[in-house]
């Protein structure tokens, strides 16, 4: 049998699952539902290469979602300019910034760079909330058109709304994936996580170890900032929720319960806490309970996450 | 004058309240390494236990009493259930287990009690005191008294018992001092009835000024984790200091700048602070292991 | 395992579906039961609940089983979208009430624009039904209306110069804007504009600098939950002297036990006829309407009704009301019928619609009233 790469496997499961589930759906709401797992996944895959690569934190990684909705929002009314466009300038926007935030904070360990990332999260959502004239405040903003669905429709192909946003968050979160995977593979991806094994040791086999926190801070930033942006023009209308605490810690806690060591495993945890809520509403008034038990049962009993401890112990069956 | 005066009363009843939620989250993080985001909802639970059983009948010190003691129950629950069975996990699962334990709390609260705004009467009444043309309410003073003496009773504690020395021993190295024959369960157990214990006394002394629901924990838990690093994780001076800055702080910013960006303020000093002093103003310093 | 998990909820879904039978009537609901708005959603979603076993016992709607789909989107406009697609696309409703906030009702109003399938909101700004959109709804007063009843008042007691201290919160924030919108039309000038967080604790600082502006006559407060009961105490604290003004924002019985009967003394608010059943006239329609909400909700949850909650009995009667006036549950047929809504009298005020006016109330619909001695008492 051909033996095919971990990398190769999971860019085969993602784009199956992307391809072959919609056969399954009994109503256009499953594909809202889709979009939004695969729109959670692009966010968290970024949380990977910052936590599970180089083994930073960010409680404020929203704060580039909230920067990438707000591009789509914002640019478009202001400067004319494409809202498609308009997602490439909020990813610079949230680059440039995550690099000029990134270094001095990155300096800090631990908790001290739990505060500081969170600090910065709870300005840009302030910034968003405040800035009324520009944003229009806490009651959200309406985000213009993609068009994009037309454009197609006059190619020949015809979609539903939902469709539309399904497939192409499906193929953002694709070659989101093989990104992560091929920086995985890649000699600064090996210098990330042997820093995260070790700092001090990665530091005396001569890496530098700043810039390369920095570039893992600044990628999954752009990451984040495009799956804001996504969001966005899905909803076409965006509130200052997106950046909010909330938000980053649900980023946070998707990458860790399903495995934040592995693309896979995080875009897995993304699909189970975007499916909660909506399974949970039968019994909704148990939801938060429900929520709070799952993330510490998982935490304690499968420290490695939901997918790579299903794993082993299916491996564990097998041999 | 007596506008500085005012923002200054302000500042205090608001920081006393965050010094003690960062007292809190300081004796859990001295003796575990954890910093349990789950703090604000001791205090919450603090208001609520109060506020029901005062409605149910009981006298309001006797309804203090009680929640304390409940919430310092369910603090030792929380340690035996969540965090002794997770020790050793990376910091973010541990984040995740406070959240998620915070989470749990509020759903929980929710459905015993409801999702109501509630407070109960202050203890000596509502007539403001003058002080210079500024005026301070007698139950900020209570706040502002509970800090000081959690604070002083915390640092006697810590500096001049064979018990408190055993929790700091705990959090340094814990395998040594089981070592040394400390019994670090037990100091377990107390760190965390002692913080959750004195989250709901904040919770007691501050709903009459703040008023309580089911989901005012996070905010506490966030202010009070602010102050906490501001300060430097670990230490009570710390914490007191922190948690004063930044009520402080925003008192200052709202009376003199803007009141819109007097959180963002609050931060921009946390940031500048850890930009020079990267274990806060009174942090220990660590060092890495390789 | 995702299949499975996605399989699992299918089939939850399914068994949901199934208790339904094919010709009862489904009413969708989407508000924010939890969440920083919870203070708000809570008791719609309470209400909701209560009125569909109401209509149900009465005989439900022209002869058939009235069926809620009710969910909680916890205020975030994401999850409201969502379920608003839920509601549309697999719950297959005829109409949805909801849409506690503002964001959350935008979110779901672009669904049910596009599914063609009628929407009434229970969230106060005017950009909601402001340019009109052929299936969205409203039942509350918008903010501006409050601001208008307000400023009224002000005027005829010849105040000129007032202060805002208003919440940061999307209904503090909103409404903060509104005013300022429209308070030059009342020749009164905005002398100080102060805010705070809904989670802060202590506004002294704020009012202080809001007593000493410069020949300041009143002050207004916007906000909802615990915000105006702490800022109301404060000013108490502060003894400032200026008569004090909240926004319906606060219209329950709740607000005067929170800041406490001594504090609340004199703060005047425009309410509705919900919170003074009793002072109505007794030819007053909507007399026997509030009288008989307030006994049944307070019966059913041991607590006050509020302006909230009544905004949600309104939307629910707004859109039974149609279905039986149209003899069809059609969505079509419902918003034809809803627009057409004339003269039917709720908790909030009497509604008329038409096709320039997706709200039906007028100014005359709010009460400026003024609490003395821990009550409620028109102001006239």
């Amino acid at each position: 049998m051909m033996k095919i790469s971990p990398k190769t496997a999971t860019l085969l499961v993602l784009t199956a699952l992307v391809a072959i589930t919609p056969f399954f759906f009994p109503s256009g709401y499953y594909y809202r539902v889709g979009a939004l797992i695969f729109v959670n996944g692009l966010a968290v895959t970024g949380i990977v290469i910052l936590t599970g690569y180089a083994g930073q934190i960010s409680l404020g990684h929203a704060g580039f979602a909230g920067i990438g909705g707000y591009a789509c929002a914002l640019a478009p009314v202001h400067w004319g300019i494409h809202p498609a466009l308009a997602v490439v300038l909020g990813a610079a926007i949230s680059a440039g910034l995550a690099y000029l935030v990134g270094r001095p904070i990155l300096r800090l360990k631990g908790y001290y760079l739990g505060v500081a990332t969170l600090g910065f999260g709870i300005l840009v959502s302030m910034v968003l909330n405040n800035e009324r004239d520009l944003t229009r405040g806490p009651d959200g903003i309406e985000v213009p058109e993609l068009g994009l669905r037309a454009v197609l429709k006059d190619w020949g192909l015809n979609l539903s709304n939902g469709e539309f946003w399904y497939y192409f968050c499906g193929l953002f979160l694709i070659v989101g994936a093989w990104i992560a995977l091929n920086l995985h593979s890649s000699p600064a991806g090996r210098a990330l996580r042997a820093l995260h094994g070790s700092e001090v040791a990665a530091r005396t086999v001569g890496i530098d170890v700043p810039r390369m926190k920095l570039q893992a801070f600044v990628i999954s930033a752009v990451y984040a900032s495009v799956s804001g942006s996504l969001l966005a023009l899905q909803n076409k209308f965006i509130t200052p929720d997106v950046a909010g605490f909330m938000h980053s810690i649900e980023m946070v806690t998707m990458a860790v319960l399903g495995g934040v060591g592995s693309v896979l495993g995080a875009i897995f945890g993304a699909g189970i806490l975007t499916l909660l809520p909506q399974v949970l509403t039968v019994f909704a008034e148990y939801e938060q309970m429900v929520l709070g038990l799952v993330m510490v049962l998982v935490m304690i009993f499968l420290r490695e996450g939901l997918l790579p401890s299903i794993l082993r112990r299916l491996r564990g069956r097998g041999e | 004058m007596s506008e500085l005066l005012q923002f200054l009363f302000s500042g205090v009843t608001v920081g006393a309240v965050y010094a003690l939620v960062a007292l809190g989250f300081t004796i859990i993080y001295n003796a575990s390494d954890v910093v349990n985001f789950a703090q604000g909802e001791f205090v919450m639970l603090g208001g609520m236990i109060t506020w029901f059983a005062h409605a149910a009948g009981l006298p309001l010190p006797l309804a203090a009493l009680s929640a304390i003691v409940v919430t310092a129950a369910l603090g030792v629950a929380m340690n035996k259930l969540m965090i002794e069975p997770a020790r050793g996990a990376p910091v973010v699962s541990l984040i995740i287990i406070t959240i998620g334990a915070s989470i749990f709390i509020q759903g929980g609260t929710q459905l015993i009690f409801d999702k109501q705004i509630h407070s109960f009467p202050a203890f000596s009444g509502d007539a403001p005191i003058r002080v210079g043309g500024a005026t301070i309410l007698p139950q900020s003073l209570w706040v502002i008294g509970g800090a000081l003496v959690v604070f002083l009773g915390l640092w006697v504690f810590f500096t001049r018992t064979l018990l408190g020395r055993a929790v700091l021993a705990t959090s340094n190295n814990r395998l040594a001092a089981q070592l040394v024959g400390i019994n670090t369960n037990f100091v377990m157990t107390l760190s965390f009835a002692l913080s959750a214990g004195i989250g709901a006394l904040a919770g007691v002394l501050a709903t009459p000024i703040t008023l309580v629901a089911y989901n005012v924990g996070i905010g506490f838990a966030l202010k009070g984790f602010a102050g906490a690093m501001l300060g430097g994780m670990g230490n009570p001076k710390g914490a007191l200091v922190g948690g004063f800055a930044i009520g402080l702080i925003e008192a200052m910013t709202a009376g003199y700048l803007s009141s819109q960006y007097k959180d963002a303020a609050a931060f921009i000093v946390i940031l500048a602070v850890l930009f020079f002093l990267p274990h806060g103003l009174f942090g220990r310093k660590s060092t890495d292991r390789v | 395992m995702k299949k499975t998990l996605t399989t699992t909820a299918l089939g939850l879904l399914a068994a949901l579906g199934a208790t339904a039978a094919m010709a009862d009537i489904k009413i969708g609901a989407s508000v924010s039961a939890t969440g920083p708005a919870a203070f708000l959603g809570d008791p719609e979603a309470k209400t909701l609940e209560m009125l569909v076993e109401e209509t149900n016992a009465a005989g439900g709607i022209n002869g058939e089983k009235v069926v809620l789909v009710l969910y909680d989107d916890g205020g975030d406009p994401n999850k409201a979208r969502t379920f608003a697609t839920r509601l549309v696309e697999d719950d297959e409703v005829v109409a949805i009430v909801g849409g506690t906030t503002t964001g959350t009702s935008m979110s779901i109003l672009s669904v049910t624009e596009d599914a063609e399938v009628p929407f009434v909101s229970l969230a106060g700004a005017i950009d909601i039904i402001q340019p009109v959109k052929p299936f969205t709804f409203k039942t509350p007063h918008t903010d501006r209306m409050a601001c208008q009843k307000i400023f009224e008042d002000m005027q005829k007691r010849g105040f000129t110069k007032v202060g805002l201290i208003s919440g940061t919160d999307g209904f503090g924030a909103s409404m903060q804007a509104q005013c300022k919108d429209v308070v030059s039309d009342y020749g009164i000038e905005i002398v100080a504009d102060e805010t705070y967080d809904p989670k802060d604790s202590d506004m002294t600082a704020q009012l202080t600098k809001i007593r000493n502006a410069e020949g300041i006559q009143a002050v207004l407060n916007p906000g909802f939950g615990q915000g105006p009961s702490i800022v109301t105490r404060n000013y108490k604290q502060l003894g400032i002297e200026l008569p004090f003004y909240q926004s319906h924002g606060v219209a329950s019985a709740g607000f005067i036990e929170l800041a406490g009967v001594e504090a609340a003394e004199g703060v005047r608010l425009p309410g509705n006829a919900l919170l003074i059943p009793e002072l109505l006239a007794d030819g007053d329609v909507q007399k026997p309407i509030v009288t008989a909400y307030k006994a049944a909700y307070e019966a059913k949850t041991g607590q006050p009704v509020g302006t909230f909650g009544g905004y949600a009995h309104d939307g629910w009667h707004l859109v039974t009301d149609a279905i039986k006036r149209a003899g069809s549950a059609e969505p079509q047929a419902i918003r034809d019928a809803l627009e057409a809504t004339s003269g039917l009298a709720g908790t909030t005020g009497i509604y008329s619609m038409s096709a320039e006016d997706h709200l039906g109330l007028d100014l005359s619909a709010f009460r400026m009233l003024e609490i003395r001695d821990g009550k409620w008492a028109l102001v006239e």
